[in-house]
């Protein structure tokens, strides 16, 4: 298991690596600058404020900078402080840097404040999503050609073509409008949670839904499932100890990265429901040309998607006693 | 039975995980500060990207920087006539240069520290210290020596000239002169601007001494900013809201009514629009365009002309548009009527100019036009076969009209193509571009036709007309004329009526040049709870909540029979 | 191996898989044919205050009052104009879906913006099958740190900020349009479709992977190594039919996001240009409509429809197809 570990960490930062190199260059190389507006700075003050923020300095500088922890400031780093002090140092000392669009908040106080939103509201969207999908999915896949099957396969299509954000303004419109039981928009209590929680959830449940029924249907004609029935265990049991773990393998591969997904929010949630999030950061950053702050969410959601996917490895192997994955 | 002890083990695992999540998911819940309901909110659109007065750039981050600050003089709400706000009164020499302002004696910061004329002297400066890398900083270039304070930096980003060389001098704490560079007759508008609003200096320069690193951005939050305008910063979440409250210590609190205030940021328009539906704000200044028309019929719709244009920009350097009579061909071919009155929908105003109506004592030269749209595309072909174009001569090649993408943008665009198409037979592509490669292109003028518009700071021809100076960095169309550059570079010394005279006579050459092609003239669109008191409609669309209160039944009832 | 005569004799007994192959195959000619059909414009415009209500077709039929729009055609679809000018003359159907804000109809939008969304959804199918699809099971065959290194290769191009990657290809495309054009016959609605396949494939590999990491070690996969096979004829002979209704299933999943993700790419500026439209941009258009003051539910209500319908039509043939080339479906045996 540490040895495991071990190289999971390895391969973490290896891959953490490649991508934070490849995302910088990448960010520098794409037209636009942060301080570009409809009412285009004097050029002199603009050269001020690229150099405020070290804009102005060769891309592998900048990035030995951002990577830090050496400090490059030869000539007194005005990021923060103006002064000539310290001010900011590089991703391996943990710090994330000043935002360019919020520039009254470092990118660490920004993620701070949304990530944890967004994991609340990912949490219970995925709570329910998985909940239901599954249920549903291993029902239809047991009543495989009834109504029941062909009425989970239906609303799961829905689910699947309907956009969340279409899924959102008809929940709107039903449960703040005509029945005026929630809040339209705004974040703070559990009201203002249901909505968005439904809608993120809705295409997570009919996908887990589909895939838990193919995935059910694949294992119920396996061998060790027939031997089972063959032995004359209770049906129920024969779905749910020797079945169920099997259906399970392909919710597994398609819930590792989808989670990332959803607990780091989703931009057109949040913004359909006002929600301060940190979903809208990963777009906005990129439309603001935030550089350091579309490199903090970067950097968060590799590590998010590294770490459910190991996750997901694991779990391969408590479903399914025949896969050898490294967690072996 | 393997399966099996897998799936227990499994289900424990699951079990553990969920509780793990759901804990961590209530405790961000339960971290989101519960605040009471304030007195009034209302949707303030994008999130500032700062409060720093010295800082900001956008709409959104006046409003706000407006209610926390207050600067030598304020807008009347009515008629955006100067009034005094941190000054008393000012006294202008006959030559129109010296200014001598007078401070009033009350007003004092939220620390409780008087509010003296060294603050401002220093808020300019900083305003204009090129380390500060203000946007507008600019915006005091009228002032004798500030050019040069600004822009002559040393290697290390500093400014060569001390500043002593400025003319803005605090003659005692209650006295502050400037000098200015020529006469400037708007001055007192532009000090009204949220940029010039002044910032304490003790308290920054404590925090500068606490947080050496830190202190641009820890100045600036709740608890440690001080003001001195009617409100004070009681919370702030990115994306989420900005709170004001009171200040109780503010001269005119009296005439304060409401003691909490929340700026919401939403850009989402039905979002928005949902909002005030709800009730849950009062004024929301922006709708979706396709509902337009259904609002602007009801009660709380308040509009009016709003100094902003929308226009397009024109390569002039490139074939066959840098004739202008294919330019004014162009022009000529928009059917600026059907745009107002079936796309925009919102009391937009046909624009033939550069500069939009409403500005007091201006009236411009618009471009010249028939009476109705048939004349106009009439007259349009005939130029455009004086150019060889046409049924008999060369075919027009093709354009592309570029435009940032947004669904109102794409809607213009595609009804000049349509109409281009229809009455001169030219053939328009429309290109979308996301908004920062978008300036890009315009900004290495790498297009045929390209989608702008144009907001005032303050009501003032200049502003709009300046933009299009041989080598400004907001013309952006490749023209240039040594004739125009010349009246701008008069007006800007020139006292009125002169001065209205040479800006009239220079919109005439841009008007006949048309390295622009004008659209129309925005309109303000304000939805308004119809109990909200103190809120009226002016051309720069300024509604300090200073005045706001809640109307009494009586006078609700007084407003409606009006 | 299955032979493919077998599995399409019992896709032809599957009468709802039938049923709706052929309802696909109806949707890709209408696409096809679509400057054939007598639909009005989709593009001219006609200013008005409001939407227009859908007509039921037995209330009004056809208007007349049809007139070409010059935009550009290939030479096929300005052949199809012609014929259909030809046979109808300017008669055009009425609103059925009804008409956007601007007067378009809506019908006629839906059919020409399947053209846009179908390519999105091939150009999806065909990375997923040919790169996921090899890419995981290769992953999941090997195992180990082969597959170790190949998963975190997708775990980087998954975090990669993918916003940054299309603006810096739309960078490229804009600065050398012309030569792209003239040497590699590259435009930027190629570009388009090169990013939508390289975006979709990454799902299908994971899930592939998962499902080949359980089969490679199942009894006939070890018998079929024992008796020496090589490990391609294993992969396609012995693991590919029995991953196969997971990649179905995965890939009815990946064309919806792919039809909305097409929209986003648009918005970004690479994609296709107004007049054109595609569904997604139709139903992100549309959404607009839902509101508490109107709602104009067909502007939502026909692009969602027909997303829908192809969507579940796909299921149930991929369904059949599943059934059709499972090796343990008792009428394979």
């Amino acid at each position: 298991m540490i040895g495991f570990l071990a190289r999971r960490l390895v391969g973490f930062a290896v891959t953490l690596g490649v991508v934070v190199t490849a995302s910088f260059f990448l960010m520098r190389a794409v037209r636009g600058g942060p301080f570009d507006a409809e009412r285009r700075l004097d050029p002199a003050i603009e050269r001020n404020l690229r150099s405020r923020y070290h804009l102005d300095w060769p891309a592998w500088k900048q990035f030995l900078q951002y990577v830090g922890p050496l400090n490059l400031d030869e000539r007194g780093a005005v990021a923060l402080g103006g002064d000539g002090s310290r001010a900011f140092g590089g991703v391996l000392a943990g710090d994330f840097g000043p935002s360019l669009r919020y520039r009254d908040q470092t990118v660490g106080d920004l993620l701070s404040q949304s990530l944890p939103i967004s994991l609340a509201l990912g949490t219970f969207a995925l709570l329910w999503a998985v909940l239901l999908g599954l249920a549903a999915g291993v029902l239809s896949a047991v009543r495989r050609g009834t109504r029941l099957d062909f009425a989970v396969r239906l609303l799961a299509t829905a689910f699947v073509a309907l956009p969340n954000f279409v899924v959102a303004s008809v929940l709107v419109i039903l449960l703040a409008f005509l029945v005026p039981l929630l809040p339209v928009a705004g974040w703070g209590s559990w009201r203002h949670l249901v909505l968005p929680a439904l809608a993120l959830g809705a295409p997570v449940a009919a996908h887990v839904a589909r895939l838990a029924r193919t995935g059910m249907l694949e294992t119920l004609s396996q061998d060790f499932v027939r031997a089972a029935r063959a032995k004359g265990l209770p049906e129920r049991l024969v779905i749910l100890r020797h079945a169920l773990p099997g259906a399970l393998l392909p919710v597994a591969s398609y819930l590792g990265p989808a989670a990332a997904g959803v607990l780091t929010g989703s931009l057109v949630i949040e913004r359909i429901f006002a929600i301060p999030g940190a979903g809208s950061h990963f777009v906005n950053s990129a439309l603001n040309r935030d550089y350091t702050l579309a490199m903090g969410v970067t950097i968060v959601y590799c590590a998010l998607v590294y770490a459910l996917n190991s996750l997901v490895d694991v779990a391969y192997r408590l479903l399914d006693p025949r896969i050898e994955t490294e967690a072996a | 039975m393997a399966a099996a002890g897998g799936s227990r083990t499994l289900r424990r695992i699951a079990f553990l995980a969920t509780l793990a999540l759901l804990g961590a998911g209530a405790l961000a819940l339960g971290r989101g500060t519960r605040l009471a309901l304030a007195d009034c909110a209302f949707v303030n659109g994008a999130e500032p990207a700062t409060l720093d007065p010295a800082a900001i750039t956008a709409i959104p981050e006046g409003r706000i920087v407006r209610a926390l600050f207050e600067g030598l003089v304020v807008w009347d709400p009515r008629t955006l006539e100067p009034r005094p706000g941190m000054a008393e009164s000012w006294v202008v020499s006959p030559d129109g240069l010296a200014w001598t302002f007078h401070l009033r004696s009350g007003a004092r910061w939220t620390n409780g520290d008087p509010v003296t004329a060294g603050d401002f002297a220093f808020s300019f400066e900083r305003l204009l210290d090129p380390r500060t890398a203000a946007g507008y900083a600019s915006q005091l270039f009228c002032v004798a020596g500030a050019r040069a304070f600004a822009t002559e930096v040393d290697e290390r980003g500093a400014p060569r000239r001390s500043f002593d060389t400025v003319a803005i001098r605090a003659q005692d704490p209650r006295t502050l002169e400037m000098v200015l560079e020529h006469p400037f007759p708007r001055l007192l508008d532009l000090l009204a601007c949220p940029q010039l609003c002044p910032v304490d200096r003790r308290s920054l320069e404590a925090m500068r001494a606490g947080h050496p690193d830190t202190w641009q951005i820890e100045w600036l939050r709740p608890g440690n900013l001080v003001t001195n305008g009617p409100f004070r910063l009681l919370e702030r979440r990115a994306n989420d809201r900005i709170r004001l409250a009171k200040n109780h210590g503010y001269w005119d609190a009296e005439h304060v009514a409401f003691e909490t205030i929340d700026a919401l940021a939403a850009e989402h328009l039905s979002t928005v629009l949902n909002l005030y539906l709800t009730g849950a704000v009062a004024w929301i200044d922006q709708q979706p365009a396709d509902l337009a028309a259904r609002l602007s019929r009801r009660e709380d719709f308040r509009s009016a002309p709003y100094l902003g244009s929308y226009f397009y920009r024109v390569n002039v350097k490139r074939p066959p548009l840098d004739d202008p009579r294919v330019r004014r061909a162009l022009a000529l071919a928009i059917d600026r009527e059907a745009i107002v009155r079936r796309v925009t929908r919102c009391n937009e105003q046909p624009l033939h100019a550069c500069v939009p109506p409403g500005i007091p004592g201006w009236s411009g030269r618009t471009m010249r036009h028939g009476k109705s749209f048939a004349d106009d595309a009439e007259e349009a072909r005939r130029l455009l076969a004086e150019c060889g174009f046409g049924p008999g001569g060369r075919v027009f090649p093709p354009i592309e009209i570029q435009y940032n993408t947004r669904e109102s943008h794409r809607d213009v665009a595609e009804v000049i193509a349509d109409s281009w198409r229809r009455n001169l037979g030219i053939h328009a592509r429309l290109q979308n571009q996301e908004w920062r490669v978008f300036m890009d292109t315009q900004r290495r003028i790498d297009y045929d036709v390209s989608r702008s518009s144009w907001i005032a700071d303050y009501a003032d021809p200049y502003g709009f007309l300046e933009i299009f100076t041989t080598g400004n960095e907001n013309n952006r169309t490749g023209w240039s004329d040594a004739r125009y550059d010349d009246l701008i570079a008069h007006a800007a010394g020139a006292l009125e009526p002169e001065r209205s005279q040479l800006l009239s006579q220079a919109e005439e050459i841009l008007m006949d040049a048309l390295p622009i092609l004008p659209i129309y003239a925005y309109a303000t669109k304000n939805l308004v709870d119809p109990r909200l008191g103190g809120f009226y409609e002016n051309a720069l669309d300024e509604h300090p909540p200073k005045y706001w209160y809640w109307m009494e039944d009586g006078e609700l009832a007084k407003t409606r029979a009006r | 191996m299955i032979a493919g005569g077998q599995a399409w004799r019992h896709l032809r007994h599957d009468r709802a898989a039938w049923t709706c192959l052929v309802f696909l195959g109806l949707v890709l000619l209408a696409s096809l044919s679509a400057p054939l059909l007598p639909l009005p414009s989709p593009v001219a415009i006609a200013l008005q205050e409001e939407p227009e209500a859908p007509v039921a077709p037995w209330r009004e039929t056809f208007r007349h009052g049809f007139r070409p729009d010059d935009r550009d055609l290939s030479w096929i679809d300005a052949r199809l104009d012609e014929l259909r000018q030809d046979l109808f003359g300017d008669l055009q159907t009425a609103p059925w879906l009804g008409t956007d804000a601007k007067g378009r109809d809506l019908l006629s939008r839906v059919v020409w913006g399947s053209r846009t969304s179908i390519l999105a959804a091939i150009a999806a199918t065909f990375a997923s099958l040919v790169l996921g699809v090899t890419w995981g099971a290769v992953a999941g065959l090997a195992g180990g740190r082969v597959d170790n290194w190949m998963m975190r290769a997708v775990d980087a191009l998954q975090s990669l900020p993918f916003i940054f990657l299309v603006i810096f290809l739309i960078g490229i495309v804009g600065e050398y349009r012309a030569e792209l054009a003239e040497r590699f016959g590259i435009d930027r609605e190629v570009v388009f479709y090169l990013v939508i396949g390289a975006v979709s494939w990454l799902t299908m590999a994971r899930l592939v992977r998962g499902q080949v990491l359980a089969l490679r070690k199942s009894a006939f996969v070890e018998a079929a190594r024992v008796a020496g096979a090589s490990g391609p004829r294993i992969l396609l002979v012995h693991v590919l039919p029995n991953v196969m209704g997971v990649v179905v299933v995965c890939l009815t999943l990946t064309i919806p996001s792919v039809m909305l993700f097409e929209a986003f790419l648009s918005f970004l500026g690479l994609g296709i240009e107004p007049p054109k439209v595609s569904w997604g941009i139709l139903a992100a258009d549309g959404t607009e409509a839902i509101n508490p003051i109107r709602i104009a539910w067909w502007l939502v209500a026909a692009p969602a429809a027909a997303m829908g319908s192809v969507l579940f039509a796909l299921n149930v043939v991929g369904d059949g197809l599943r059934d059709a080339l499972d090796p343990r479906h008792p009428g394979n045996r």
